[in-house]
């Protein structure tokens, strides 16, 4: 977490959120000629200031889709294993999917959540050019897919609930991956995590991409940060098979109903979690914290029932998801 | 009216039925020609051959109706939940909206959506089916695609039947947004009920099985059987292409390709088709049992141990 929170930040500017940019570097310059001219300028910039937040809390409650999926990959975005870090108490990464490989682009291991032992798992973005391309961006190959499995395996010998973050543009798409079958990989698991008896609690903590979101994604509960997305195809993919025009991903991203709060009226999510104004960037620890109690709510309330009860609740709960209408013969 | 917009308007209202009429005539005529090698045949002997060109054995793509004629037995198959409709949840609209497509869709196909499910007799063994139709939307899956099969199987896993599924689909159906990608889950749930009950369950991969599909239920099979030469895989050659920047491999993500890298059990030409299911059928029935004794007190002990994070076990 660390270097998220006080390496020098370089500014990476969202395209909307240059007016409030614009804003705050006003006030600071009003700031510094007030005290070069000793002037008290107090009253001012108490305004200017409650102007921004307002601002801020305007530009950030409006976002559109296509803004959000923009905070979504935001570099400076928290990752799997900043949030790891941030809510454990004890923390070992385990490697390997036992045949073969070790995917950087999904990781896992034990550990503990305020005394909770716990296996913890998700997609894994670089935090660096050079660690984006060893990750591949967070796009997991079948290997990745297997290691999540067997980890998940572990946890349900040892009877430790599963917490996976989901962040992935979508399964890695390469010759290797289909030889090596993305496909079957992610339809095992789909299957398998039905029949695991421990809690399963997903969250999307920024992209959420296809099936490889899903691939770690059949839980008892699924969570969601305000500024992360869900989709079938990634709007770019979409707007080119559908509109045959990839610069029409913006009215895809609307289209296609990704954000949290479609999701939360189509019955997919259970809990939305809230950001701080600004995104989750904008303050990695309290985020952090944020996920931390509702990750504890959720296992607590999870933990009360039977194995054969949340099985069965995690069955039901997937089973109603569909919109259709039927006819009487 | 002016003559001139009489006939513009002729033209514009006879086009497609002109259209559809000359499809439907070289679907339904006296001869087909193969797609493949360019032989005319007689269509009547074509379909004898299960739509399998004798010259050099190309399988001209069929659909549900002719499969299910295919499969089952004369007058035993019993579709089901034919009432499921689709709908448009997300008010989904690209350069048309999806409630005109759905419309569309349907007059020109006679399909409700893109699945056919029912249960029928293969060669005597009762079956649970779904067959999968590429004409409706590519076989795109959304809601109405995922509920007709979890019901399928569902009542397999209560009536104890094998399930047998036939794929053709270019995975998710967008319209439907992530209604569509649950679909996936909801289907290998059931699928998950269907093979703790140790029931059988073969997918057969037609052309083409790809994306969502590919990622569930497709790749779920006991036994996962494929027809010769179709495209099967994951991700789709354009997207792999533009992540590599290269050419593919000649014969990637053909069913001999996944035959050869072990994620398929057999080709089977469709000639053949009925005839291995059956076989597999009847070498999969349910044996006398051993007394179950063992495993009921196996998952017991496996239960108390399990519920160790729980502070307080309400059993």
């Amino acid at each position: 977490m660390s270097n998220v929170v006080t390496s020098e930040r370089k500014p990476y500017l969202l395209d909307f959120e240059k007016p409030l940019a614009e804003l705050e570097n006003r006030i600071e310059q009003i700031r510094e000629l007030a005290t070069e001219n000793g002037v008290d300028v107090t009253d001012q910039i108490r305004q200017l200031e409650s102007r921004a937040l307002e601002l801020r809390h305007e530009i950030f409650s409006n976002l559109s889709p296509a803004q959000k999926i923009q905070l979504a990959r935001h570099p400076r975005r928290p990752s799997t294993l900043d949030y790891i870090q941030a809510i454990s108490d004890e923390w070992m990464e385990l490697h390997g999917d036992r045949n073969s490989s070790d995917d950087p682009a999904l990781v896992g291991g034990v550990g503990s959540i305020a005394g909770r032992p716990v296996v913890m798992l998700g997609h894994q973005k670089g935090r660096d050019t050079k660690d984006n391309v060893a990750r591949r961006f967070g796009m997991a190959s079948p290997g990745g897919y297997r290691k999540a499995m067997r980890l998940m395996e572990h946890a349900d010998r040892f009877g430790m609930p599963i917490i996976t973050f989901i962040d992935t543009p979508g399964a890695w798409a390469g010759v290797e991956a289909e030889q090596l079958g993305q496909g079957e990989a992610i339809a095992y698991n789909l299957r398998e995590m039905f029949r695991l008896d421990v809690p399963i609690i997903c969250t999307v903590i920024g992209e959420g991409g296809s099936g490889g979101a899903l691939g770690i994604g059949v839980g008892d509960r699924l969570l969601m940060f305000e500024h992360s997305v869900y989709t079938v195809a990634s709007p770019e993919a979409c707007a080119s098979i559908l509109w045959k025009d990839a610069t029409k991903a913006p009215q895809a991203a609307e289209a296609l109903k990704i954000t949290a709060t479609d999701l939360k009226n189509l019955g997919i999510l259970d809990d939305l979690l809230t950001e701080p104004i600004g995104g989750a960037h904008s303050d990695p620890l309290k985020t952090a914290t944020i996920l931390k109690q509702a990750l504890l709510h959720h296992l607590t309330e999870l933990s009360q029932m039977t194995n054969s009860e949340r099985r069965e609740l995690r069955y039901q709960k997937f089973r109603r998801i569909g919109v259709f209408m039927e006819l009487s013969a | 009216m002016s003559l001139f917009d009489w006939f513009a308007n002729r033209k514009k209202s006879t086009s497609p039925i002109s259209q559809e009429r000359q499809e439907r005539e070289i679907a339904d005529g006296l001869w087909t020609k193969c797609e493949a090698c360019g032989v005319v045949a007689y269509t009547k002997d074509l379909r004898a051959n299960q739509m399998v060109c004798r010259d050099c054995g190309h399988h001209i793509r069929i659909y549900s109706n002719e499969r299910i004629r295919q499969l089952i037995d004369n007058n035993t198959w019993m579709p089901m939940d034919e009432g499921v409709r689709p709908t448009d949840p997300l008010q989904f609209r690209d350069r048309k909206s999806y409630r005109d497509r759905l419309r569309d869709t349907q007059e020109k196909t006679s399909l409700v959506d893109a699945v056919n499910t029912g249960v029928g007799l293969l060669e005597g063994e009762r079956v649970a089916l779904g067959v999968m139709d590429f004409r409706f939307m590519g076989g795109s899956m959304g809601s109405v695609v995922g509920e007709k099969l979890t019901r399928l199987i569902e009542r397999a896993t209560l009536e104890r039947l094998p399930v047998i599924i036939i794929c053709a689909s270019g995975g998710a159906r967008m319209q439907e947004g992530m209604l569509s990608l649950m679909q996936m889950a909801k289907i290998s749930a059931a699928l998950e009920r269907h093979r703790e009950a140790k029931l059988l369950y073969i997918p057969v991969l037609t052309h083409p099985t790809t994306g969502g599909v590919t990622a569930s239920f497709a790749m779920l099979g006991d036994i996962i059987l494929a027809e010769p030469k179709a495209t099967i895989g994951f991700a789709g050659k354009r997207v792999i292409e533009q992540t590599l920047r290269e050419k593919l491999p000649e014969g990637f993500q053909t069913s001999e390709y996944l035959l050869q890298h072990g994620f398929v059990d057999a080709i089977v030409p469709r000639t053949n088709l009925k005839s291995t299911l059956a076989q597999l059928i009847r070498l999969h029935r349910p044996q006398p049992t051993q007394p179950t004794t063992h495993h009921v007190s196996l998952s017991g002990v496996i239960n108390v141990g399990t519920e160790r994070y729980a502070p307080v076990s309400p059993e």
